[in-house]
């Protein structure tokens, strides 16, 4: 391989990389904090009312039938860093991070099974 | 009842408990199998690229973009993940990507994720790769090198997977919906949200699909596919 094309395979790499990054840890702080499909469809037949004890759900719908989650105590819990507004980036980095590592784990242990097999 | 609006996937307490217990034991088998099957599909040359397809779907699911007023949506991933890394592989990316959501970042309820599985891994990329393999079929006879010709396969394929996933929330509201709302209300609410967000889905799944096609057309599992048909 040349060293122009060794350079242009690690520019792939470098560039992949440098997008999860930017799209975990900047443009996350620009994305919509409106319901998504899903979540507006459970909405359908509610009201959301805010009132002292933060928003609350007047009317009949699906998402009245929603438990707290299991989790909500975790320390990345809605893609905050123990709950700190302006955390969404170092979150999201933090998840993509995790993700990467159990994913390439995981594919690395299956690749390694069909070489033995093999 | 205080409800948390920044979920983004199915909540605990939406479908009552049984159903929900079907649904995991079913995202199990399909995930164990695909374990099994993702070996055709893995090997060192492209371990690295399917493990930063699972990172960026991570990535982009954060990013929620706006489709009507108040409501928005977000890449799903499925069609993506399939084209790019092939579809065992890509129900894996996708799992791995809901679990963390899951347990880490309480998005997505715990007894959820099983429908979130069978919604988003499976049925989003069993119905956006079938789409995208009948659709290049077409496409690779007339322009067979073609980079923005995949890109039209990746936009349509992506909408097909997410309109398709959506419909499981309506299946699975059907058998074990825990709610007072009609069926009818929620099939044509997620069907007409889901043809929107299907269409933000296309566009992310076209622009990634293309990126890679223009610089590393050797990893990308749906050309290489036929390629290696040809060679054995």
């Amino acid at each position: 391989m040349s060293a122009q094309a060794v350079t242009r395979r690690w520019q792939f790499w470098v560039g992949f990389g440098v997008a999860i990054l930017l799209i975990a840890g900047v443009v996350s702080y620009f994305a919509s904090s409106s319901p998504d499909g899903l979540d507006s469809a459970t909405l359908q037949g509610c009201q959301v009312v805010d009132t002292e004890h933060g928003e609350q759900l007047t009317g009949n719908c699906i998402a009245q039938h929603a438990t707290e989650h299991t989790m909500s105590t975790s320390p990345l819990a809605d893609y905050t860093i123990f709950g700190h507004s302006g955390t969404n980036g170092p979150a999201g980095i933090i998840g993509a991070a995790v993700v990467l590592a159990i994913a390439f784990g995981a594919f690395w242990l299956i690749a390694r099974t069909r070489r033995t097999k093999d | 009842m205080t409800v948390q609006i920044t979920a983004m996937h199915m909540s605990d307490g939406l479908v009552n408990a049984p159903t929900s217990v079907v649904f995991g034991i079913l995202a199990i088998a399909v995930v164990g199998f695909c374990g099994w099957r993702a070996r055709t599909e893995l090997d060192e040359r492209t371990v690295p690229l399917a493990g930063l397809v699972a990172a960026f779907i991570f990535a982009v699911q954060m990013i929620n973009f706006p489709i009507l007023p108040g409501v928005s949506g977000h890449l799903l991933g499925g069609a993506l993940a399939a084209i790019l890394v092939g579809p065992y592989t890509g129900v894996l990316c996708i799992t791995i990507v809901l679990v963390v959501q899951s347990l880490l970042f309480a998005d997505g309820g715990v007894t959820a994720l099983g429908m979130n599985i069978t919604n988003m891994a499976l049925i989003g990329v069993v119905a956006g790769y079938s789409a995208a393999r009948v659709l290049y079929a077409v496409v690779r006879r007339r322009r067979p090198d073609s980079v923005p010709a995949l890109g039209v396969v990746g936009f349509l394929s992506a909408l097909v997977g997410t309109v398709c996933a959506s419909m499981g929330f309506v299946v699975e509201y059907a058998i074990g919906g825990a709610a007072p709302t009609s069926l009818s209300t929620v099939a044509a609410y997620m069907l007409g949200t889901h043809v929107l967000i299907g269409i933000g889905e296309g566009l992310i799944t076209a622009v990634t699909v293309m990126a890679v096609a223009r610089s590393r057309p050797d990893l990308v599992y749906l050309l290489r596919r036929d390629r290696e048909a040809v060679a054995a």
